[in-house]
Parts: structure tokens; sequence; C-alpha cells
């Protein structure tokens, strides 16, 4: 079925542009602009993200050191040894790589859904929406390391707002929000949150001030209930917003980095893919190797949503064309 | 030496560097300085080739990591004083401390300062391995005579050539409140069974007997050196550090064992902790000893609080080896792989390593002893002179786990280890085993 609607649509593309098309005959001036204007991006793509993609790929297979000349690199070759050792004997992998699935299933699940239900209710026209509006905003201006350093100011163990306030860190009480592998990348995500609730709540507010009122009114009329309505009318007809959303929230659980660098560089606990990358190829311990079998690794998780935000939407021209 | 060859325009260029009034102080301080130090001055020269310094012209650059403001005035008012010795002039380019020290690798190939800051030790040793610093022999011959044997190896690369010149150390030792010991009638420690009674003691008093912090990840680093050098000896934690002996063996295994009878007199939540929050347990009387450098009296800035805070070396475990070694890392100056003015370099080092040097340096940053022989003491406070005694009585000085190992087995396996180890101390076998793998792939054997 699909595959037809996509033949027509392209037959039917074909046969509205074929009479211009034989109309047009390109000049060798719009030519070399022609060229120019696709070719300029496309050496641009091609080396700022093909090639050291493709860099990346091929010094995960070496354990060179960062030292030396270019020339010296094939002799470092040690083939797949860098992702066995990733997998068997490097503790902080697994742990990294369980929190970046921690961070995109939290993100995704609660602090995705919080913002758009803030702008659910934002968008009502509640008294003072405005100030709820500024102040759920705040947070999204401030770089994710302020937010950490911030939330450093809550949570620290024995100068910390939450212990002074409910414990007793002066005699050894307290909870150990920054330190404790078992709380603290919970304690993290909950700033985390904070900020990303208040990006998808603009995001989604946006999106919702654009509905036409009058699908919520024949919904209401048709006597749906609110959750029904927003389930079954809003939701849908939101869907550009929609995907913007969900690949915000996807790219912000990937790229997570700043604020765990910031509380105690990425560690014990707060271990992230990126942290690892950054750990092993920038800073004094140079293994390029290493570090690059790593960002591949990061490379092919974050090529599952993306494979999947391409086909959905592949899928969806196919289908509207 | 002449006021002729003072350039007040050098000092100027190098004090248009500075933005704090403090750091114009110290350039001020450091014209004064000449007269201060003459005697000192005077023999360091004498021990300088003339020819050297006659040769000299241009300018020499010199990448530095001294960016705090004490020790960058510090800095400022050596280089002044070089400049005003020789007529060499200095071009500090200062760069943040820890980005210094993360961009090292490219620093170093790319197009690097003639003379930059560093530290001793295995850190020095692999740049000089991978020919990124040139050699410096000829500027030993004329240090040897004025510093202890113990700085000149720390400098020495694996291939028996000088390539660094110390100008400081710190030790690492117990520091604690001689107000409170005096108060609750503590006596100092010097063997394990009196440092746990005594823990034990200050936990009934109600005092975190031993503030301990660890999310930065490098403070353990130095409770696993000096517990390894005095169970196992300093030879042994050497050669463990430069990848020779293995970790999974029972000689390191007890050291963890050990390091677990002190945990319950730790501080609660160390690995949420930095070590100013540490230094400000000791500070406020909440906590009783605790092992750190002696940069810990950064955080005492009221002179009361200075005077009050002492410190003791670790208490001995093994008795073959008593309170033999200790932790006392050792900054200084390397020469890159190509510098420009080499000659201009040399001399520079040749006066960096002289007591002039170190005399004006800690005149301006009183927290670190002098390496050369002949640095005075007669501005030391009480912790320098204490200090420079204990480094001076030690058989044997280690640089710091990060400064005696591989860079890249020290931050990616080591710091998340000892946390490790922290966090689940009950599991030693499979943390050294773990240790062990990494540290065959990290060093090839």
């Amino acid at each position: 079925m699909r595959k037809v609607a996509a033949e027509t649509a392209v037959a039917g593309r074909a046969d509205g542009a074929r009479p211009r098309h034989r109309a047009v005959r390109l000049s060798l001036r719009d030519r070399v602009t022609v060229g120019v204007m696709v070719g300029v991006p496309l050496l641009v793509v091609a080396g700022l993200i093909w090639l050291p993609t493709a860099l990346s790929i091929g010094l995960s297979f070496t354990n060179w050191d960062g030292i030396g000349a270019l020339g010296h690199i094939p002799s470092t070759w040690v083939g797949g040894l860098n992702y066995h050792q990733i997998a068997t004997i490097y503790p902080p992998f697994w742990p990294a790589l369980r929190h970046n699935l921690y961070w995109l299933a939290f993100l995704t699940l609660v602090a995705t859904p919080f913002g758009m239900f803030l702008a659910y209710l934002l968008d009502k026209d509640l008294r003072g929406t405005r100030i709820y509006q500024s102040v759920f905003f705040l947070p999204v201006v401030l770089s994710l390391a302020i937010v950490g350093f911030i939330w450093q100011l809550i949570y620290s163990p024995t100068q910390g707002l939450l212990n002074n306030l409910f414990e007793d860190p002066q005699h050894n009480h307290l909870i150990d929000f920054l330190g404790n592998p078992k709380i603290n990348l919970w304690a993290i995500l909950v700033a985390v949150g904070w900020r990303h609730a208040g990006y998808i709540m603009v995001l989604y507010l946006a999106g919702l001030k654009s509905v036409d009122p009058s699908l919520r009114e024949a919904a209401a009329i048709d006597g749906a209930s609110e959750w029904h309505a927003f389930r079954t009318v809003v939701f849908p007809a939101m869907k550009p917003i929609n995907i913007v959303v969900a690949v915000v929230t996807v790219i912000e659980a990937l790229r997570a980095f700043d604020i765990v660098y910031i509380i105690n560089n990425g560690r014990n606990g707060l271990e992230l893919l990126s942290v690892l990358v950054t750990d092993n190829i920038i800073g004094e311990a140079s293994r390029v190797g290493y570090g690059s079998a790593i960002a591949v690794i990061l490379l092919t998780v974050s090529l599952v949503p993306i494979s999947i935000f391409l086909w959905t939407r592949f899928r969806a021209e196919e289908a509207s064309a | 030496m002449s006021d002729e060859g003072f350039s007040s325009a050098d000092l100027e260029e190098l004090a248009s560097r500075q933005i704090s009034r403090r750091g114009m102080l110290a350039l001020v301080g450091a014209g004064g300085a000449a007269a201060a130090f003459g005697l000192t001055a005077g023999r360091a020269r004498g021990a300088v080739p003339t020819s050297l310094l006659e040769q000299l012209a241009g300018t020499v650059t010199f990448g530095s990591n001294y960016s705090d403001p004490v020790p960058k005035a510090a800095i400022a008012a050596v280089m002044a004083n070089f400049t005003k010795k020789s007529g060499t002039k200095v071009k500090v380019n200062t760069v943040d401390h820890n980005t210094f020290q993360e961009q090292i690798n490219s620093y170093l190939q790319g197009k690097p300062d003639d003379v930059f800051t560093w530290f001793a030790g295995y850190r020095m040793q692999f740049f000089a391995q991978k020919g990124l610093a040139t050699p410096i022999d000829d500027v030993w011959k004329a240090l040897t005579p004025q510093m202890p044997p113990a700085m000149k190896a720390a400098s020495t690369g694996l291939d028996g050539h000088q390539y660094f010149v110390p100008i400081y150390n710190y030790p690492w030792a117990v520091f604690y409140r001689k107000s409170i010991f005096s108060k609750n009638g503590y006596t100092v420690p010097k063997t394990w069974d009196q440092f746990i009674a005594l823990a034990k003691k200050m936990k009934t008093d109600g005092i975190t007997p031993i503030a301990f912090t660890d999310k930065d990840g490098w403070p353990a680093m130095g409770t696993f050196d000096i517990l390894n050098m005095r169970i196992n000896g300093y030879q042994f934690h050497k050669n463990l550090m430069a990848g020779i002996e293995s970790w999974n063996t029972p000689k390191v295994k007890a050291v963890f064992n050990q390091w677990k009878e002190l945990l319950p007199y730790y501080s609660a939540g160390a690995l949420g902790l930095t070590w100013q929050e540490g230094a400000q347990q000791v500070l406020n009387k909440q906590a009783g000893m605790y092992l750190l450098g002696s940069f810990v009296a950064q955080q005492f800035t009221k002179p009361e609080d200075v005077a009050d805070l002492d410190f003791f070396p670790y208490p001995s475990i093994n008795p073959k080896w008593g309170q033999d070694s200790l932790d006392a890392p050792i900054d200084g100056f390397m020469i890159s792989k190509k510098p420009k003015n080499l000659a201009g370099a040399k001399a520079l080092m040749t006066y960096l390593g002289s007591a002039a040097a170190a005399n004006t340096y800690l005149k301006n940053d009183p927290s670190d002893v002098g390496a050369n022989k002949h640095t005075s003491t007669a501005h030391y406070n009480a912790l320098q002179k204490k200090s420079a005694k204990l480094i001076a009585s030690a058989k044997h000085i280690a640089q710091y786990m990060d400064r005696d190992t591989r860079p890249d087995f020290a931050s990616t396996v080591m710091i998340p280890s000892l946390q490790q180890f922290l966090n689940s101390p009950d599991d030693v076998n499979s943390l050294v085993s773990s240790i062990q793998k990494q540290k065959v792939a990290i060093f090839g054997k």
C-alpha cells in the first residue's frame, strides 16, 4: 500500500514538474551558483561531520596516545581490543550506559510529560499565568553547568540547604545527595527535570496556542472528558510540536554532560558515556583510541532514536504526498 | 648588582599583566627584595656561570599554570627579579591551572613556550620520554651542589638526564588544631594503635575523628599512598605506581584492609564533600584530624587560626619502615622541545633553581617549602619551618599518586576504583583484580 502511494506521489510530483523543468535551461552562471550553493554546505557537512565521524571510527581501532606524527597512527592498530576491554574490564562503562538510558527514560516519562502538563494548565488562562510561565521558564535560560552549581548549594552534605533544614550535619546526621551513588543520579535528575520541564512547557504552550479552539469546543459539545479530548483531539492535532518535543528530549538525554561534570566530574554514580569519552581523550589521560571507541558506542546508541525519527518522518511524508 | 641592569620597562610590562593591587605590591616588593636577600642571592649568583648570563639577549617565553592570584603574583616577582639580574625579558603566558594540565599534550606538541611550569616525577618523565622536553644536564651542573639529592632524583628522566628544575614542595601530613588536642588531653599518635585509639576517643567526645573528603576524586589517593608506604615501604609503592608490581597481591589487599579500619571514623558523606569542606570541618573544630597537603592552610584565613594549626607525620604501621617516607609533591619547570631562546631558557632555569628565586617566591606565597638547600628560612612561618624539617628528615619522598603513575591510569582507573572501595569496602578481592586487569591494559604488562 505504502509503496503504491509513494509511487503515485513521485509520479504526481514529476508530472507537475516536468513542463516547468523542460522550459528552464540553466545557464552556466546558474549552474555555478547552484554548484556553489550545494557544494559549500556539502563540504562543510562532509568536513565537519562525516569526516570526523569516520576518523573517530578509525581511531577506535587503535591505541594512539595523541602524541607523535599522524603517519604513526596506523602502527597503533589494535583491532577490536578497545571494544573488548570496554565491555569486559572497564567498570564505569556499563553504569554509564545505564545512566544514559535512565536519563532518557526519566526525561521521556517524567520531565517531558510534566512540562506538557504545565503547558496545558497554563494554556487555560489562569490568573497570573504569565508569572507562572516566567517562573517555570527561568531555569531554561541557565546553562546546565549553572543549574548544577545552584543545586549543589541545595544538596551539599554539610553546607547544603536540604541537610541544614531537615537533618543535622553538625553531628553527622545527613543525607549524602551528592556522594551516595545510590541516590545522587536521582537527585541530579530532579535538577535536570527542573530545567527540562520549563523548556518543554514553553515549546508546548506555543503549540497549544496554535490549536484551533473550535476543535476543543466541538469535543466538549460531544461530551468528551478533558483527558479524552486532549488524548484524541488536541494531542494528534499537535503532531509537529510533538515531534519537536520528542527530538529535544532525546537530544537532551544523550548530550547530558555539563551538570555531572560540574558536580563530581561524572564519577561515583554519575557516570555518563559523554563523560567517559572526555575523561579518556581530553586531559592528560590521552587514550585517544579508547575514548574514540566509547564515542562510537555513544554514536550507535544515538542512531537508534535518530533512525526511528527519520523512519517515521519519511513515512509521514510519503503518506501526506 | 647595580641598578643599571634594571629596566623599569620590563617591570612595567610584567606589571601590566597583573590586575590585582596585591600583584603590584608584590612587584614593588620584588624591587626591594634584592637588598633583603643580597646574601643568598650573592651565593646563588656565584653558582651561575657568568658567561651564561652574559650571552643572554632577547626574551624568554614562559607558560605558567600559576593562575591563582597569590602564586601568580609570586611568580611575577620571581620573573621580575630574573629580568633585573640578567637583562632578559620574560613573557609570561598564564593559563588556568586545570586547563593547563588538561591541555598539556596539545600544548607541548603545538607551539609551547620556551619554559613551562610542570610537576616532578613520573609526569615529568612521561613527557621527557616522548621527546617533548629538552634535557638540561648543564643547568644541573650548577644546581647539584645547591639541591638535596632527592630533588635531583625527582628531576631526572628515565634516560638518566635531567629535565626539570624544582622550586618548592609541600608535605602531606595529618593536620589538627592544637587547641582541641590540649583541651581534651589528646597526644600526637606515633603508631597505628595509638592513632585508632585516639580516633575512638574523639568519637566518644563527639568529634568527627578524621575529616575525609573525596568528591573530587584525588584526595583519597593521599591515604592510599601513605598507607602503602607505611605497610609495604617506599620502593614497593614506587614500583606499584610504575606498573612493575601487580595489584591483585596480598600486599595491596593489606593496604585496603588497613584502610577499612579508618572508615568508621571518617566524615559522613565524604564522597559528596570537597577538600575545602573538609578543611572547614577542622577549622570549625567539628573534625579532629585531616590528612592533606599543607595547602589546607589556605582555608585558615584568621592569624589566630593559622597559629592553632599544626600537623604530625602519618603514624607508623610496619616498624620496618617507621615514618621514613611521605608524599611531598614538587612543583617546578621544564624546557620545551624546541625553545626559540635556548640559552635564555637555560639561564632562566638556573635562576629558578636558585635560593634567590625560592626566597622571592615563598615571600609572596608562604605555604610551601623551598627546594634549594640554601633557601632562607628567616621568613618561614611555624608551619613552613616544621614542613621543611619533616621533608628534610624523610628518607624517601613520593610525589603523590597522580604524579607518580601514568596520568591515564591515575584518572581513568584509580579515581573510580578508590571511590568504589569507599562505597563497598568489603569487596577488596574483586576491586584489586579489576584494577590489575585495567593496569595490564594500560601499561601493557
